[in-house]
């Protein structure tokens, strides 16, 4: 039986490593998942407090160990294990574990104003990769998801909305031009003058309320009202069948504004009084 | 006695030439569909995302349901296609067009003439621009309407929801900007409507800020031009700040949003 040099369970790694090998997964793979577990149930067995500082050491030297044979599972911890911890830690129930001593903070040096030259003898290479024990590497586990490649799926899909809207636009504009009426005149006011469409509820809005209410209030808690939206809503759910108040409350104040904006565009008429669009024409350009 | 001549190349063979030489290779990527070699396979499609500028945009996978045109109907991505679409016309119209309101009988609205009139095109790119500007409006308005109703603001993307109402802010400014532009009753009087709310915010703002958006104390020839460097300048520019935030926060919170 290899002796554990690491804070491992034995017997948890010697079963889960045999069966991983027995399902004919290879060895190196094995090795790193079964001392993955033994880990954890060690970890369970002694506390979760010794598992943060004992559980970092392993991996500092562990490079060499692990690239090279499975028979070398022992030498890795040896240097840089910290002093007092456990060996072969079934042997030892209930020893006293010397915390380390609290580390100094961390401080940069003062600056010296000076760019510090390089140290004679430095090697002019450092590294950017290194080899990390299975134990060493926090794994995440994330469903992959039903998921599709962009390219083709997404990119046909959008190449072949906009060539519509593009067709739809050409044909549109040949058929319908764009308003253009007679020169601006300032001494001459038409009858009625309209904000454009976006604007109008707000212009209709202005028949019932006083201009600073309806101008300059309303606006702005709209637009106050949507930049807090999300943090206002602490609803975490988007089913929406668990939100039916914020879905109820955005439709009304997204009819509110329609409403307001019809009755301006089409129901509004010379003086910007009332008419009905179908006997008296539709005062309202785009 | 019989000269051997060399067989000339078949076209085929030509362009097989071009995709092997250094200057084709150096323009599309490994991955590229057009570059020599491209299969149809899981890797090369993964490769054509990710070696393609359209990667800012899209990631290499995306969950399956983004795909369905009920979820997004493809708000998003037609808003900005239709501002790419505005900045072209409007960049055809640009040429034609100067904002000067009291030279010439109102130069700007004779130059409006002139573009529906004698400019090749000019009629058809102005109803683009005209039309494509108000279906942008709506197509902002819908998809945040979607964005609603699908909880996609929800944590983690309540900041991009905000850079959202950003641009909305935005797009209404820029469409609000460009009505002035034809310098006719129409544009003329909408505008002095739209503005004429100025004068009823709190006093000290309100009255000076339409002084100094109006260039006067009514709609005129100051307006127009400022207006106009709004609308062709400084508003494109906050607006395509503003949708690299917003594009890079989509990618940057996980993709699309859901499913429900």
């Amino acid at each position: 039986m290899v002796e554990f040099a690491e804070n491992l369970n034995p017997e948890t790694f010697n079963r889960v490593l045999n069966e991983l090998l027995e399902q004919g997964v290879s060895r190196r793979v094995a090795e790193g998942r079964a001392r993955r577990v033994a880990m954890v149930e060690y970890n369970r067995e002694h506390g979760e407090e010794e598992a943060a500082p004992a559980a970092a050491a392993p991996s500092a030297g562990a490079g060499d160990g692990e690239a090279a044979a499975p028979a070398a599972a022992t030498a890795p911890a040896a240097p840089a294990a910290p002093a007092g911890a456990p060996v072969a830690p079934a042997a030892v129930p209930g020893a006293i574990v010397v915390a380390p001593p609290p580390a100094a903070p961390l401080v940069a040096p003062p600056p010296t104003g000076k760019v510090p030259s390089a140290k004679p003898g430095a090697p002019d290479k450092h590294r950017l990769l290194a080899l990390v024990p299975p134990e060493g590497v926090q794994r995440v586990e994330r469903e992959q998801g039903d998921r599709v490649n962009t390219f083709p799926h997404l990119l046909i899909q959008e190449l072949l909305s906009l060539i519509i809207v593009t067709a739809a636009l050409i044909v549109f504009s040949t058929f319908v031009n764009a308003p253009l009426r007679e020169l601006a005149n300032p001494n001459l006011t038409p009858n009625p003058s309209k904000a454009p469409w976006y604007f109008l509820g707000l212009q209709e809005l202005l028949r019932y309320f006083h201009p600073m209410v309806a101008g300059v209030i309303v606006p702005t808690l709209f637009f106050g009202l949507l930049f807090v939206l999300p943090y206002a809503d602490r609803n975490p759910s988007s089913k929406p069948g668990d939100r039916k108040l914020a879905i109820v409350l955005f439709t009304m104040l997204l009819m509110f504004f329609m409403i307001l904006t019809i009755i301006g565009a089409f129901f509004r008429g010379p003086g910007f009084n009332f008419v009905w669009p179908w006997s008296d024409g539709v005062f309202f350009d785009l | 006695m019989k000269l051997k001549l060399p067989r000339p190349p078949s076209p085929g063979e030509v362009f097989d030439k071009v995709r092997e030489s250094e200057a084709w290779r150096s323009i599309f990527r490994p991955g590229s569909v057009f570059r020599k070699g491209y299969k149809d396979t899981q890797r090369d499609r993964a490769l054509a995302a990710m070696n393609n500028v359209l990667y800012h945009l899209h990631p290499v996978k995306l969950k399956r349901h983004g795909l369905k045109l009920t979820y997004t109907f493809c708000l998003g991505g037609l808003s900005f296609f239709l501002f790419i679409l505005l900045t072209v016309t409007g960049i055809y119209l640009m040429f034609f067009y100067r904002p000067a309101a009291e030279l010439a009988a109102g130069q700007a609205y004779q130059d409006i003439e002139t573009i529906r009139n004698s400019v090749v095109f000019g009629d058809m790119v102005r109803n683009i621009h005209r039309w494509g500007a108000h279906l942008m409006v709506i197509t902002v308005f819908l998809h945040m309407g979607r964005v609603f109703y699908t909880g996609a603001y929800k944590p983690p993307r309540e900041f991009n929801w905000v850079v959202g109402v950003i641009l909305l802010l935005v797009t209404l400014l820029l469409a609000f900007s460009g009505y002035l532009l034809p310098w006719d009753q129409l544009s003329f009087w909408a505008f002095t409507v739209g503005t004429s709310f100025g004068q009823y915010s709190p006093p000290g703002i309100g009255p000076e800020v339409q002084f100094i958006l109006l260039g006067g104390a009514e709609v005129g020839g100051e307006t127009l031009l400022r207006w106009y460097v709004l609308h062709v300048l400084a508003l494109p520019f906050v607006i395509t700040i503003f949708l690299a935030v917003h594009f890079w926060r989509i990618r940057k919170d996980g993709g699309i949003s859901g499913p429900l």
